[in-house]
């Protein structure tokens, strides 16, 4: 194993081997590392290239706030674009490649963008593809999009599954540096029900980082002990490779938990990530802060890096990017990365300081007032040259530049909310500020208390406070001995007079001239600035260009960066895959389904099944030698009303009412009378909406004095029974009425055609008499079926036909459906389907859904009789608007073709036979349609202007969308029994 | 005795079992439900009640069992009956006659379907699925909660958490769960 950057020590197993490519080139590294350090220490400087300009880039960090080495991860399926190579945790035969470069990552042809660069500045897209105005949707967008790109998608299917799941707790605990640490250590002692959660995959944050001692041990074993102590609470639950994404309203945040990002393939059955909903009463954040750069002529080299990140790689993953190292600094934490590097014994070739008054260092050169001017190495970094305080230019040899600009804490999730951070001068960065979202403290670095002292203190604070305003008494940690540096730093955010490019915002390849040029073209307010260069936009939402990019602005506008302001921070903190968001509501498992009673006996005779909301209702049941699902539908209508089907209709809401005053309160939903329903019965009734529309038709059926049954369409039976709760609650909550849905409790079969009686009284119990005369139309009643099951029975009819409903107790649907075919098998029984169901409606001219339609009254229905003005109910009142009452009103008729071969097509509108066709000319509009096989031809039902004096009319039916234009005559929506005389035969 | 032969809700003849590592899943057929509601000023509906049960009417958010009968709370002045089906087939009758026109009584027995967790991994199977909080729910407690878009009662018993979510989804219901106890446990 050849590691030529690998230094001894860290915090990974080097007894492990962990092989793994890149670009096809084999490596290997240990457990512990991810791939960016796993890179670093076999000596990859270069991982990616630039989104606009194609440059050779390499790690800038060593966390989620990595702007370059953003990498394709896996093959096939499986495949990964865009992950950052710092968060991506090695492991045994991960394959790793570069993006956005042809053919290869060292020779780019691409790369030629970078020759153009004076023409590829901020709004160039905008103020170059403007015409033809067509073109940018199919040539220039395109074209700018493959050229200017991240990683590629497979377009294959995502083999893997995602969770969704909820937590609860008292104290959430965004973090678990030495902050979060003693947060959790404060609430968990204390008995508080704790969530800690850590992004990273070992807890401890920076202290894995850094070589301080916490009392008499280093960082990261203190670390390791209060994560043991943590670990052995049961009311403390720790989630590490889990980032909390966003804070939402009440406390709860979003976190996504990678469960197996670290392995190739997930285990079986197991997901690869869960997206956590988390119930706080109390938050925590402990989420530390990020470097900020300091922005010079070529600071884009692989090789330039942030210091705090070359120390973590140093001290935690043990490797350095280059054996010789400079560091450029505005203060006091440069220092610390030139000494830890030297302690590992990587030379430290320079501390170039900006401030004259700079701190010497045993080991290292500082150059006090120095700055770095501009960099050499085309695909890593060679030298860097210096302007001294003297003014003179030198050049220093180094294959990696450690760049400390100043912490900024990281204020994110105190944002999301809205809430507005503050400027701090003492660390020249914004802390959190203003409203936080609701009971979150803020703790540690990501409040600004940036040595560990701090931390550990203001964590254990924090955690006090919060379990005081919920009444838990925690008592403070004994603070162990820490570091507790003061901040010594001088603002300085970007190496002026450079007359190359200064690069701010290296995802975005956005420079600090084209900061300039936003502003010269007037886009100053940093919400217009982020939109018109693109800084802080993509993975990384500018984590480390931001503060950057706001100095720039800032100092052009003669404003200070608190008045120059932040743009709003947004959910997801960092970057989630789509599939996390879709949790397992991916394909069939989109919604839930519901199958009725007869679903599997259905399914035995090969019913074609239709989706009616989350229904699967059979639509036909197919025969030998059928080909086509007319021949199926129309046998079962020919059947049925020759002698008798049978169809489920469970789907059907069913909703039970009872209380001393039920028949008054449905004399309030139903536009027609039910107070005077006599026991037995079942009436058709309509309800309005408050504004006079017509929105539900179905039966009550009165079972006793003081219970009634409701029946809804399919459709709407979850609405109408919100409407009645609500009424019930809201409007009339002195009546004595209760509510409940029955529609899964009973099985429900309509039993249709001149062989219904004769079939049902093979079930029915012969104790109870359904003849006519005992049991006539409109009649209800509970019987016993089959030998004593308990069952009720109605005798209504939506087909026209002599029919019935009988139910029975659920589990016995799947028995009653067989039975009845059995029991008929002598009448030609047949089941038939929705299509069959539609079609006989049509032929009786009842009004299904689209004739209810959310436009249509009472009176369009021909039902406005129906609307009592005896007595008051929903949309009384708006159902007597002038406009909906006009004489001209739309009213259901029938349609006939005049010539039998036409069919009149659904949806098409109705014009008067001679003159224009035209909205204007408009007379309505056909709602259904369908064959009848009864009539043999084609029939339509529609709304058409003034209808009812209109019958015998000769009127086009066109559909000017697919040039259809036939000729059709008015007649009574009542195409079969007009006078109801075989319903009641 | 009629002849007529019931389904599970998930179609089969018997009860459905599924074992996983640290969690069984078992459906559960053979309980009967009724509703039971007060009707407005009804005074001696609780005592009526009480005096069928054999105890008293559960609070918000509990349940309560006797020798023969178990009741939970389902809304404002509002229960669930529940009892074994053998013998119980018409629960809603039994109620309602015991209440004598003081309450509101409905068959409820196959509007839903049932499902019993138990097992080390149920709080972490739950969790993945509702957004009740199960891991405080105490022995009794029972609350109306969503999985997979389904209303479902949550309820905590001695040893078991059941779920009881409407009968027509009942695949759908235990898809859910089987997909979610296979991302705790894993496939054997």
């Amino acid at each position: 194993m050849t590691h030529s950057n690998r230094l001894g020590g860290g915090l990974v197993d080097q007894s492990t081997r962990l092989s793994f490519s890149f670009d096809g080139a084999e490596y290997q590294g240990h457990q512990g590392d991810t791939l960016a350090s796993a890179l670093l220490a076999n000596g990859v400087r270069l991982m990616g290239r630039s989104f606009k300009y194609h440059r050779p880039r390499g790690v800038m960090t060593a966390g989620s706030e990595e702007p370059n080495a953003l990498v394709e991860l896996r093959s096939g399926a499986r495949q990964e674009p865009n992950t950052r190579a710092t968060v991506a945790e090695l492991y045994d035969g991960l394959d790793a490649r570069s993006q956005n470069r042809f053919p290869s990552l060292k020779y780019d042809f691409m790369g030629i963008n970078d020759r153009f660069s004076n023409f590829l500045t901020a709004g160039f897209y905008y103020k170059t593809f403007m015409w033809p105005k067509a073109f940018w949707e199919k040539l220039y967008e395109p074209v700018i999009r493959k050229a200017a790109g991240l990683g590629s998608v497979s377009f294959q299917d995502d083999p893997d599954c995602y969770d969704k799941g909820f937590r609860h707790c008292d104290l959430l605990v965004i973090g678990s540096g030495p902050a979060g640490l003693m947060a959790a250590l404060t609430a968990g002692r204390a008995g508080a029900r704790v969530i800690l959660a850590e992004e990273d995959f070992v807890t401890g944050g920076r202290l894995n980082a850094e070589t301080h001692q916490i009392g008499d041990m280093a960082g990261s074993d203190w670390a390791a002990s209060v994560v043991a102590e943590l670990v052995a609470l049961p009311n403390v639950r720790i989630l590490t490779r889990t980032t909390v994404i966003g804070a939402f309203d009440h406390g709860i945040y979003g976190a996504v938990e990678r469960v197996s990002d670290h392995l190739a393939v997930p285990e079986s059955g197991k997901p690869r990530q869960v997206l956590w909903r988390i119930y706080s009463k109390r938050a925590v954040l402990a989420a530390g802060a990020t470097e900020r750069p300091i922005a010079f002529e070529n600071n884009d080299r692989p090789g330039v890096m942030l210091a705090g990140a070359v120390r973590a790689y140093a001290n935690r993953w043990a490797v350095t990017p280059h054996k010789q190292v400079a560091i450029f600094t505005n203060n006091d934490d440069g220092h610390r990365t030139a000494a830890d590097l030297m302690a590992k014994g990587v030379t430290v070739t320079g501390v170039i300081d900006i401030r004259p008054d700079a701190p010497s260092l045993s080991g290292a050169e500082v150059f006090a007032g120095a700055q770095v001017v501009d960099s050499t190495g085309r695909l890593g970094l060679r030298s860097v040259k210096l302007r001294l305080a003297s003014g003179e230019l030198r050049d220093l040899n180094c294959g990696a530049l450690a760049v400390s600009g100043g912490w900024n804490p990281n204020v994110h999730l105190t944002c999301h909310q809205r809430g507005k951070p503050v400027w701090n001068d003492a660390i020249a960065a914004f802390i959190p500020g203003g409203e936080l979202p609701f009971g979150m403290r803020v703790a540690g670095a990501a409040n600004g208390d940036l040595s560990t002292m701090g931390a550990l203190k203001t964590g254990a604070q924090a955690a006090k406070d919060a379990l005081d305003d919920l009444g838990i008494r925690a008592q403070l940690p004994d603070l162990p001995k820490a570091e507790d540096a003061k901040i010594s730093l001088t603002p300085f955010w970007y190496v002026k007079a450079s007359k190359g490019r200064a690069w701010i915002d290296q995802q975005n390849d956005v420079t600090v001239k084209d900061i300039k040029l936003a502003h010269q073209e007037n886009f100053r307010s940093v919400e217009h600035l982020k939109r018109y260069t693109t800084l802080g936009m993509a993975t990384d939402q500018g984590k480390t260009s931001n503060m950057g990019g706001l100095a720039v602005m800032a100092e052009l506008t003669g404003k200070s960066i608190p008045e120059t302001g932040t743009t709003i921070f947004r959910p997801p903190y960092t970057p989630v895959t789509m599939g996390a968001l879709a949790g397992r509501s991916v394909g069939k498992d989109f919604h839930p389904t519901r199958e009725t009673p007869s679903h599997k006996w259905a399914t035995e005779q090969g019913a074609v099944f239709v989706e009616v909301g989350n229904w699967m209702r059979a639509q036909w049941f197919p025969k030998p030698g059928e080909t086509h699902w007319r021949q199926s539908v129309e046998r079962e209508v020919r059947q049925t009303r020759n002698s008798v089907g049978v169809c489920d209709v469970t789907t059907l809401g069913k909703i039970d009412v009872q209380g001393a005053d039920a028949a008054t309160f449905l004399n309030k939903i139903y536009a027609n009378g039910f107070a005077k329903l006599a026991i037995g019965k079942v009436r058709y009734g309509v309800m309005l909406r408050e504004d006079g529309i017509a929105y539900d038709d179905g039966t009550a059926a009165r079972l006793a004095e003081d219970h009634f049954v409701v029946t809804t369409t399919t459709a709407n039976a979850v609405l109408v029974y919100r409407n009645m709760e609500f009424a019930r609650q809201c409007l009339w909550p002195d009546l004595d009425v209760q509510l409940i849905s029955t529609t899964e409790a009973w099985a429900q079969y309509a039993v249709a055609g001149p062989n219904a009686r004769n079939l049902l009284q093979k079930i029915v119990d012969p104790e109870f008499d359904i003849s006519n005369d005992a049991f006539p139309f409109m009649a209800c009643g509970e019987v016993t079926v089959c030998g004593g099951l308990r069952a009720r029975l109605f005798r209504i009819s939506f087909s026209g036909e002599l029919a019935y409903e009988i139910a029975v107790p659920t589990r016995y649907g799947d028995a009653m459906i067989r039975a009845l075919m059995e029991a008929g098998e002598e009448f030609d029984v047949t089941p038939y389907g929705t299509e069959a169901l539609g079609v006989m409606r049509i032929e009786k001219g009842h009004a299904a859904g689209n004739e209810l339609n959310g436009t249509t009254t009472a009176l369009n229905l021909g039902l406005g009789r129906m609307v009592s003005k005896k007595k008051d109910c929903i949309g009384n009142v708006l159902s007597e608007r002038e406009g909906l009452n006009e004489d001209n009103a739309l009213r259901l008729v029938g349609l006939r073709p005049v010539d039998a071969r036409d069919a009149i097509p659904a949806g098409a509108h109705l014009m008067n036979a001679d003159g224009d066709v035209s909205a204007k000319t408009d007379q309505g509009y056909v709602t259904s349609a369908a064959y009848s096989p009864i009539l043999e031809s084609s029939i339509g039902l529609a709304f058409l202007k003034g209808g009812a004096d209109r019958m015998g009319e000769i009127l086009r039916v066109v559909n000017p969308l697919e040039g259809q234009d036939i000729r059709a005559e008015v007649v009574s929506a009542h195409f079969v029994d007009p006078d109801g005389e075989r319903l009641r035969a | 005795m009629h002849n007529l032969k019931p389904i599970t809700p998930l179609g089969a003849e018997t009860a459905r079992v599924d074992q996983f590592s640290a969690l069984t899943i078992a459906e559960v057929p053979d309980r009967a439900l009724a509703s039971l509601t007060a009707r407005e000023g009804c005074k001696e509906f609780r005592e009526k009640a009480s005096a069928f049960l054999g105890f008293e009417l559960p609070s918000v958010g509990q349940s309560a069992a006797g020798s023969a009968y178990a009741a939970f709370w389902i809304g404002p002045e509002s229960w669930m009956v529940d009892a074994p089906y053998g013998g119980n087939e018409d629960l809603a009758r039994q109620v309602k006659a015991a209440v004598e026109g003081s309450a509101s009584v409905v068959e409820q027995t196959d509007g839903w379907c049932r499902f019993d967790l138990s097992g080390e991994a149920t709080i972490a199977v739950l969790e993945r699925l509702c957004n009740a909080d199960c891991q405080q729910m105490a022995v009794g407690a029972v609350t109306r909660t969503q999985i997979h878009h389904l209303g479902c009662f949550m309820w905590r018993q001695d040893g078991v958490f059941t779920v009881i979510g409407p009968r027509s989804s009942a695949g759908s219901l235990h898809h859910a769960l089987m997909q979610t106890a296979q991302s705790v446990c894993g496939l054997d």
